[in-house]
């Protein structure tokens, strides 16, 4: 068994309570932190740590606190990234409906060690319930003065707000997201500036994950060596993987970095296999956005060594045999899957969720799907599979935001991967759109 | 102060200068396309990735390349900065993507456009294009509204660049239209057609780089090559306005008013609705003399070509505009 | 786009929604109130019948101080706030990659069957129900999902789960109190 840092007492009665909380542990950080440590010893542990932001890019959050612009007399911000809305990632929401104060804890934590004196959570707008949830931990905090002025009585002084969204992917993107706090659209912004310049109300602002935000936790409590003692190379630490499709036992799962990709997928302790004794086909790793790779990829490295679920083993082999952990996101395919399907529906997704501020971007999304459609549906010519791939690479890298490439890298590695799959779509349509058509192999094209 | 190198030749430009503007101060064919950057507009720029070139150094300081093309309109130049436009293979195929996205949903309608002769995408895709398109897909397609009495807005030809709102946004007290809905279903919209009717509302019509927002007083629908521009000023009684305009003669009728551009499309000073759309008559104001275009349009080439010709596009259109286009055919007219 | 033209009365917030809507605006700075734009959107929503009229998203601009534009801006922009009438219950039904693994396109053609409401159709002819496809819930591990209002229905692949979820909605006589309104519902909303 793996340890469990950060979904320990997930399962405890009343673990959503301040008292049962506390009780198990909770908020040493907090008096740790404040009555111990300076801010940037804080930022120190966290650096040791090692810890990379589980939004999703694995961008070094030490680093990143690091970088905060601390002009004299300015208000800095903490904004906690709870949009959570990348297809076959639903590991946040789990964490802060039934651990909230988890999340309220290591904002406070992170507020001290970066100075903001304001902190909000943005959530997606779906979860409202979870806002109601994390509101009342928050209420909580503060009569146990825990939030609000003078902090342990430290003088360090902190407000802490949940920002609902209103229905939109983008704002995940954090410029999107700190646009739509302050009552705009979702568009996101040119960078520079860089939110640590200029973030929210144009003051320097730090965007962190919920799931990096909740390990500051025992990051703080245990110090940042003995995080990093956890995991393989530089992924150190425990990631929430969440896992979606043809599993027997899809959920949420803390691992301990470097669970082999195999072990993850078939032991009990984990996914527990394939359903319905099926085979497993493909998987997409680390939330939609994440190339696809077929079983043997997967499973295995190119070079024939056992993938592990860390950010270098996923991504080893770059994009031609490797792929990313990504949000961790994880979502099985068993062979009766088809791939046309499921590019065109994560397709449709980019395309439904585009801001459309970018030309490339919101003409290219609308086309791949156009394109995708058809396939699916029967309608497909020899030069779509060609087209599709170019039209990718004219959105991937041209854009303002990474959704871009969000919306490219599906479809240029299931194409990759699956080409006669694509093929076969084209060439014999009639049995490729019978209701629960199951592609027989590339035989089937010689 | 930074120094710069773009395609090769060094410029100097004081520190926070965008690439973009870098490139204008050398001029010439080297200076990047721009579709939705306006100078005069805060904010503007970085939407439609015209502009984008390849920054082979980023400063002297650290003089790595950047990883990505960047937006040469809202990106900085650093002090040794190495930039490439018209030397990099790579950005000039990019530009040929961005052509072709801007047209996937563009109607292609320039026989019957107001704006045929002085549309930015028009001249964009005529410089920067390849001729033949790839896209099979239905088009998006919106009804023409009018926004008020002066002004028409035919969404389906609009690139969202944004410009018109950042013109109302900063010129106006009220704006009253916006971009409504998202992604490719996002439209200038407004509020039950609400009129625009504020005193400045005229110069979204000369900000709009294509024909998506035009004047619904331009007298007699003509091709603007056709028509004859001839600055003139008068001393508008609006304090804000500076009353210096370009009029666009047929014969001897003023077929309409607008404010004056410099080479880049760029309006040099906004003028009022009054001058716009009222002052129809020779006698209200005082001739400058022509009003030299110096931009490279095809109106200054005299000369109009469709830059994307296509059998599929063609049969697209309405019925109307085939009937116009098999009268008129679009090569090469007044040429 | 634009709206209709016709003006009813001028809706009012309820007081609750009020004191709520206060709160909520001390959350940003002072001179920075567009920020309860999403916040308040969601609160109008609930109190006036689950969508959003044109009227409506003026008294959200004039509460907040801001252009009507810019609420529209905003009201287009996100999925969750309707433009049009609604009836009783909005199922939204995620259709994305995961959900369509574990049977969401079943799902969506089951509850069409049901109520008899179409996707992106107007509500059912009983007004009880609009159905409504949306992308990704967070949900995935639980798969075929459904979210009505703040709740989720999940792991809807069998005729009893779908069966339960309906039922609950059809005996449902008005909406759940929010926290705000636990001394009671607007009039509006327990009148419904
Ligand atoms: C289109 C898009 C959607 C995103 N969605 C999310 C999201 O839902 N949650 C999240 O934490 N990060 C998301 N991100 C990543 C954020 O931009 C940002 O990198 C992250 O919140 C930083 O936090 P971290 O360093 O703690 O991971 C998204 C990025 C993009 C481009
Ligand atoms: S890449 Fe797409 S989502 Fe990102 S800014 Fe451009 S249009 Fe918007
Ligand atoms: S109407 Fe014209 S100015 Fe306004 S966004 Fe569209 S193209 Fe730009
Ligand atoms: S002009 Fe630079 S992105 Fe449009
Ligand atoms: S795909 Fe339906 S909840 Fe994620």
């Amino acid at each position: 068994m793996g340890r469990k840092l950060l979904t320990e007492h997930i399962n405890v009665e009343g673990i959503d309570t301040f008292e049962v909380y506390r009780k198990h542990g909770g908020y040493r950080s907090v008096e740790k932190a404040i009555k111990t440590m300076t801010p940037d010893e804080v930022v120190e542990e966290v650096k040791k740590s090692g810890l990379r932001g589980r939004g999703g890019a694995g961008f070094p959050t030490g680093m990143k606190w690091s970088f905060l612009a601390k002009p004299e007399g300015v208000p800095r911000y903490l904004v906690c990234n709870a949009d959570e809305s990348e297809p076959g990632t639903f590991k946040d929401r789990q964490l802060m409906s039934k651990l909230p104060h988890l999340l309220v804890e290591g904002m406070i934590t992170s507020s001290y060690a970066l100075g903001a004196n304001t902190s909000y959570i943005y959530i997606r707008g779906e979860l409202l319930y979870v806002l109601r949830i994390l509101e009342k931990a928050i209420a909580e905090a503060y009569a146990n003065g825990f939030l609000g002025k003078n902090i342990l009585g430290s003088g360090y002084d902190l407000d802490l707000y949940v920002h609902p969204g209103g229905g939109a992917y983008i704002c995940g993107e954090e410029t999107a997201l700190l646009e739509s706090l302050e009552g705009k659209r979702g568009n996101p912004r040119n960078k520079p500036p860089f939110p640590a310049v200029q973030g929210l109300y144009a003051r320097p602002t730090v965007v962190n994950n919920v799931e990096s935000i909740a390990a500051v936790v025992p990051i703080v409590n245990d110090g940042g060596d003995e995080y990093a003692k956890i995991g393989v190379g530089k992924s150190t630490g425990t990631k929430l993987i969440s896992a979606c499709g043809h599993l027997n036992k899809p959920g949420i799962y803390e691992i301990e970095l470097g669970v082999p990709v195999e072990e993850f997928i078939y032991s009990d302790e984990y996914c527990g296999g394939i359903w319905k004794g099926r085979d497993l086909k493909a998987v997409v790793a680390g939330g939609s956005s994440v190339p696809i790779l077929p079983k043997e990829l997967i499973l295995k490295t190119a070079a024939g060594e056992n993938r592990l679920m860390t950010y270098e083993s996923l991504s080893d082999g770059g994009f031609v045999t490797g792929t990313m952990l990504g949000s961790g996101g994880f979502i099985a395919m068993d062979d009766t899957t088809c791939i046309v399907r499921n590019t065109w529906n994560f397709s449709r997704f980019y395309h439904h969720e585009s801001c459309g501020q970018c030309s490339p971007c919101r003409e290219g999304t609308g086309w791949l799907e156009k394109i995708l459609h058809r396939l699916e549906h029967g309608h497909g010519s020899e030069r779509d599979i060609d087209v599709l791939a170019s039209v990718a690479k004219q959105i991937e890298g041209n854009t303002i935001c990474p959704l871009g490439e969000a919306a490219a890298w599906p479809v240029s590695a299931a194409i990759r991967h699956f080409r006669e799959e694509f093929e076969w779509h084209i060439r014999y349509p009639q049995e490729a759109t019978r209701p629960g058509a199951v592609f027989p192999g590339k035989a089937v094209l010689a | 102060m930074a120094k710069i190198t773009f395609d090769g030749i060094e410029v100097e430009v004081p520190d926070g200068t965008t690439i973009l503007n870098a490139a204008r101060a050398i001029g010439g064919g080297i200076v990047p396309p721009a579709m939705c950057y306006y100078t005069p507009l805060k904010g503007s720029g970085g939407k439609c990735r015209a502009c984008l070139v390849r920054v082979a150094a980023g400063s002297a300081k650290d003089p790595r390349p950047m990883p990505k093309l960047v937006a040469s309109c809202v990106t900085p130049v650093q002090d040794g900065m190495v930039v490439e436009n018209t030397t990099s293979e790579q950005v000039l195929n990019v530009r040929k993507g961005i052509v072709e996205m801007l047209l996937i949903n563009h109607p292609l309608d320039c026989p019957v456009c107001d704006q045929a002769g002085e549309c930015d995408l028009q001249n964009f895709a005529f410089e920067h294009g390849v001729s033949t398109t790839r896209y099979e897909e239905e088009r998006r397609t919106f009804e023409k509204i009018d926004i008020g009495p002066l002004i028409q807005l035919h969404m389906t030809r609009c690139i969202l660049c944004y410009r018109c709102v950042y013109t109302a946004d900063q010129l106006t007290e009220q704006r009253v239209h916006g971009v409504l809905g998202r992604g490719d279903a996002a439209e200038i919209g407004t509020y039950i057609e609400n009129i625009i009717d504020n005193e400045f509302s005229g110069n979204v019509i000369d900000v709009c780089p294509v024909g998506a927002l035009t004047d619904k007083t331009f007298r007699f629908k003509q091709r603007v090559w056709f028509t004859k521009p001839v600055n003139a000023h008068r001393d508008c009684e609006n304090p804000k306005c500076c009353g210096n305009v370009v009029l666009w003669y047929k014969g001897k009728d003023v077929l309409r008013v607008t404010a004056r551009k410099d080479q880049y499309g760029e309006v040099k000073e906004w003028i009022c609705n009054t001058c716009r759309f009222d002052k129809k008559e020779t006698s209200d104001w005082t001739i400058e003399g022509p009003a030299h275009i110096d931009r490279s349009s095809v109106i200054s080439a005299n000369h109009y070509e469709l830059p994307v010709l296509n059998q599929s596009i063609v049969a697209d259109l309405p019925e109307s505009s085939t009937r116009d286009l098999e009268q008129n055919p679009p090569m090469r007219l007044g040429n | 786009m634009s709206f209709p033209t016709d003006s009813p009365p001028k809706p009012q917030f309820s007081e609750a929604a009020k004191a709520e809507i206060d709160r909520i605006c001390k959350q940003y700075p002072a001179e920075r109130r567009k920020s309860a734009m999403l916040p308040v959107l969601h609160i109008a929503q609930a109190e006036f019948g689950g969508w959003v009229a044109p009227e409506v998203q003026d008294l959200v601009a004039e509460v907040l101080g801001v252009k009507p534009i810019e609420v529209y801006e905003v009201s287009t922009f996100y999925t969750m706030f309707n433009l049009k009438p609604v009836g009783k219950h909005v199922l939204e039904i995620c259709r994305t990659g995961p959900c369509q693994l574990r049977g969401s396109d079943e799902l969506t053609l089951e509850l069409e069957r049901i109520t008899g409401a179409k996707v992106g159709g107007g509500p059912s002819a009983d007004g009880l129900f609009t159905l409504k496809e949306v992308e990704c819930l967070a949900a995935c591990g639980f798969a075929p999902v459904v979210q009505v209002r703040e709740k989720y229905y999940e792991q809807l692949d069998t005729e009893a789960s779908v069966n339960a979820m309906l039922s609950e909605l059809r005996n449902m006589v008005h909406r759940p109190a929010l926290p705000w309104e636990e001394k009671g519902l607007p009039n509006a909303v327990a009148n419904n």
